[in-house]
């Protein structure tokens, strides 16, 4: 684990002595996040998500745990509980405000985080089994943030619980048991609100323990850098603490103060008002659409509208839509090229900034109602989605000519400075 | 340590080095303070919320409770007890001397000028918060007539106080007003 | 390994023939929504006492508004609406005093247990009481309002699109129905209403309806913005004290960013100088 020139902690005190013997936390944290980690030092901000995606985590830990103290997970009282939480618990507004608007700024920061590992190749080798456990701290957190809303009890938390449950019973034979089993019932119920807020409750925790494992990965081979090239010299590095403890600690200044302005200038922005109507299991809304995190999926979700010779259109799009999430552990081993970074791949640079707009026109789409052209578009586009992961970046990375990559990170960073070009017979800078 | 890392920081100018310890002394200090700010809403929410604050008082009718009875309420989720004593009880509670009690206070103390039957007072033992006996209909009223607590074997007198027993302090007695000879508003 | 790309080329080909297959179907024609056609946004209102209001970064409401607001209710809403979410203690915000506040609440009659013969009744309101239901409940409501449910208004601004310009909007958007639409029998015809078709009759049909306590000119556009800003209010009671805090939060966050940045700048200062 880790290279060779890394710092060793060394205890000074005599209880850092002490602890060091018997439990050596501070050496630990010593070698995850503080001066014995040597990181590359190109990295750009983009480096910055996965930090905030964990302060992210523990903004909703800490609220949730918080908001759990009023909130009462019973349908004749849910919706009160939240409403009293808003007018009469101490500051409860602002609690619950963070709340839902931190479920938003998470799956955000995480987006970009996802994105920033594709285009730099963060999901090659040998950081497959990193890749991986963050897709399933992003499904966990997509199921968590699910269950989440339909705590509310408004008109779409129940909707939603409704046509999400409904998902389930696109499978043959079975699916409709399982429905009623995730339900407790034949429709979003008192079973079934308790189980959401005990699992809820739950799962951010097994999040928690995933992201130790994902930061352990990292830790394995190191983190990637924007050339996506290894490191080769202690030149290459700077020990994580202060450099990028620092480059962190700004970068979570910004992050916060947009959370903040959301949280208490347009906390309801991203909502949707039919969630301010207490459930009603009699009447739907014209328009039920999850939160914007899950619009992509959404999209995918309704594109496919014709059976598919004995494949029914219900069924096709509940795949489509898991396909869509589970093709991802495959990504690794579809994308062959041996280069990682995209500065470097022409071809799959354009490709990527494809996929960017893709992703982006099936979120739009997904918020919108079913009517045309969204549908088409959608259809389109969820096309694309499976193409440019299934078929063209496996076959990208056999074709594609990658420009030269500079020997050492030292050697890109002095390019960048203008010291020197890539490729060009540098001297290691030492 | 500070011996330790000097080898590094000493390459720098002095002046510089003062700069850079003030501004990360500044920001840290800053953060410090933010963190401060967030932690007191997280505890201030768990102090009670406006709803239960607005249920501070409530009014109680005593035209039925006879001399020698006792009427049991809650206020804020605690009983009440409201007994109307007896001219006995009155004199035996006004006999006292006290200053030999634990807690000294006259039953004048404990009631209000012109109502001194009315005795009016929390249900919670000051020991640790069983509700005594002697309020309802035929229950134990202790060796001193008035309440006893069977937890941990606190006796009160007539006038509710502690005369035996591990309780340091009398029944305590809440805010209250009469707002009708028979009639009064608790808190 | 190729054995994964090959599935892939499958599975790949397979979703994006499925998909496809659907986009090139004909699409039936679409009728055109006669509600869609004659829907109307709507239109924003200035509501402002001081400060920018509702989307303005200090905004606060303008408390002889709300009274105004909270007269309307009283006199024209209160007949078939509840605001059930909001209690009596609560219109201290609006600037009443205990003693008023606690007459406004001695007006009202809420549910209550006969103490001694325990059967349901009423008694005095009390400022820890909710503003009591209108109807008991949704099958009653609708039995008295011709087989419409008045909704209770305390969130009736966070859940319509619009929010206070949709109560303002609608309030006084009654109008003759154009030819094209047929307005079923005991409906009216409101451009502003998801439906068009409302089962309230136009509640503030005229100037001077109500005598503003604080001689405030009567009109009816006066009456819909007040009620609008009232109910903005029920909706949103820690509106101000949001807005207070956030303004305080964003500032300490940028000094915080800043020093931040200049912290991080500092730290970086030596690799940056030997690379460049």
């Amino acid at each position: 684990m880790s290279f060779p020139w890394a710092k060793q902690y060394q205890p000074t005190t005599e209880i850092g002595k002490f602890f060091d013997k018997q439990l050596p936390l501070p050496r630990f944290v010593y070698g995850a996040l503080g001066a014995g980690y040597p990181t590359p030092k190109n990295l750009n901000y983009f480096y910055n998500f996965g930090v905030l995606a964990g302060v992210a985590l523990v903004i909703q830990i800490i609220t949730g745990v918080v908001l759990g103290m009023h909130y009462a997970a019973n349908t004749t009282v849910a919706f009160d509980s939240v409403e009293h939480i808003m007018r009469d618990v101490n500051g409860g507004w602002m609690l619950r405000y963070m709340h839902a608007v931190g479920a938003s700024f998470f799956f955000g920061v995480v987006y970009v985080h996802i994105f920033r590992g594709l285009y730099y190749g963060s999901y090659k080798p040998p950081r497959e089994v990193l890749w991986m456990l963050g897709l399933v701290i992003f499904l966990l957190m997509m199921a968590t943030a699910f269950m989440g809303y339909v705590l509310v009890w408004g008109q779409m938390s129940f909707w939603g619980a409704t046509v999400i449950t409904g998902l389930f019973s696109a499978i043959p034979v079975v699916g409709s048991y399982i429905q009623t089993l995730l339900l407790g019932g034949f429709s979003p119920d008192n079973a079934t609100l308790n189980r959401f807020f005990s699992l809820h409750y739950l799962l951010p925790f097994v999040i928690f323990g995933v992201i130790i494992l994902h930061v352990w990965a990292l830790h394995i081979p190191g983190s990637n850098n924007p050339t996506g090239i290894a490191v080769k010299t202690e030149a290459d590095t700077v020990p994580f603490h202060p450099y990028y403890t620092a480059k962190d600690f700004f970068g979570l200044g910004v992050y916060l103060t947009l959370f903040a302005a959301v949280v208490f200038f347009a906390p309801n922005a991203l909502g949707e008002v039919d969630n301010y109507i207490p459930a009603n299991p009699l009447s739907t809304p014209a328009h039920i659409v999850p939160e914007w995190y899950f619009w992509p999926f959404y999209a995918i979700l309704r594109a496919f509208t014709v059976d598919f010779f004995f494949i029914p259109a219900k069924l096709m799009g509940v795949l489509a839509m898991f396909a869509a999430i589970l093709l991802l552990f495959f990504l690794p081993w579809l994308d062959t090229s041996p280069v990682r970074s995209n500065s470097y791949r022409p071809l799959n640079r354009i490709l990527f900034w494809v996929f960017v707009v893709v992703a982006l026109v099936l979120g739009v789409a997904g918020g919108k109602p079913a009517e045309e052209p969204w549908v088409r578009l959608s259809q389109v586009f969820t096309a694309y989605y499976f193409a440019h992961f299934l078929i063209i970046i496996p076959l990208v990375s056999r074709f594609e000519k990658t420009k030269p990559l500079p020997r050492s990170i030292s050697e890109a960073v002095l390019a960048k400075y203008g010291n020197s070009a890539p490729g060009v017979a540098a001297q290691p800078a030492e | 340590m500070a011996t330790e890392t000097r080898p590094l920081d000493a390459q720098l100018p002095v002046e510089g080095e003062r700069r850079r310890d003030f501004l990360y002394v500044a920001t840290a200090s800053v953060a410090a303070v933010g963190a401060g700010a967030v932690v007191w809403p997280l505890i201030n929410q768990m102090n009670p919320s406006a709803d239960v604050l607005a249920l501070a008082s409530i009014d109680l009718d005593l035209s039925a409770v006879q001399p020698g009875q006792a009427v049991k309420v809650s206020w804020r989720g605690k009983p009440v007890f409201a007994r109307h004593l007896t001219p006995e009880e009155i004199a035996s509670a006004n006999k006292v001397d006290v200053a030999s009690l634990r807690d000294p206070q006259s039953l004048a103390d404990r009631t209000k000028p012109g109502n001194a039957q009315w005795l009016i007072t929390l249900g919670v033992c000051t020991h640790l918060g069983c509700v005594p006996l002697g309020a309802g209909e035929g229950e134990v009223r202790g060796d001193f007539g008035g309440y006893f607590c069977p937890c941990h074997g606190s006796h009160y007198d007539t006038a509710a106080r502690v005369r035996k027993g591990p309780a340091p302090k009398n029944l305590e007695v809440p805010a209250y007003v009469f707002k009708t000879p028979t009639s009064v508003t608790i808190g | 390994m190729s054995l994964v790309r090959l599935g892939a080329l499958g599975v790949g080909s397979f979703f994006c023939v499925a998909v496809l297959w659907g986009a090139v179907q004909p699409r039936d024609a679409v009728v055109p929504d006669p509600v869609k056609a004659l829907y109307k946004h709507p239109h924003a209102i200035e509501w402002v006492h001081n400060g920018a209001g509702n989307l303005g970064i200090t905004g606060t409401f303008d408390r002889k508004q709300l009274q105004r607001g909270f007269q309307v209710y009283k006199e024209v809403c209160s007949a078939c609406h509840s605001i059930n979410r909001v209690a009596f203690r609560d219109l201290a915000d609006l600037g009443f005093t205990a003693p008023e506040i606690k007459a406004i609440a001695a007006s009202y009659e809420v549910p209550s247990i006969d103490d001694k013969t325990g059967e349901p009744a009423t008694r005095k309101g009390t400022p820890a009481d909710k503003f009591p239901l209108v109807y008991p409940n949704e099958i009653a409501a609708r039995a008295a309002q011709n087989g419409a449910l008045p909704p209770d208004l305390s969130l009736i601004v966070k859940a319509r699109e619009g929010g206070t310009n949709y109560i303002h909007s609608l309030i006084n958007g009654y109008a003759d129905a154009p030819a094209s639409w047929t307005v079923p029998d005991g409906l009216y015809y409101n451009p502003y209403f998801k439906s068009l078709n409302i089962a309230m009759p136009p509640p503030l049909a005229a100037d001077d309806q109500i005598t503003y306590v604080d001689g405030t000119k009567s009109t009816r556009e006066q009456y819909a913005k007040d009620i609008a800003v009232f109910l903005t209010w029920t909706a949103e009671p820690k509106l101000e004290a949001r807005k207070e805090t956030g303004l305080a939060a964003v500032i300490f966050l940028l000094i915080m960013t800043g020093l931040g940045y200049l912290s991080y700048k500092k730290v970086w200062a030596d690799v940056k100088r030997k690379s460049a």
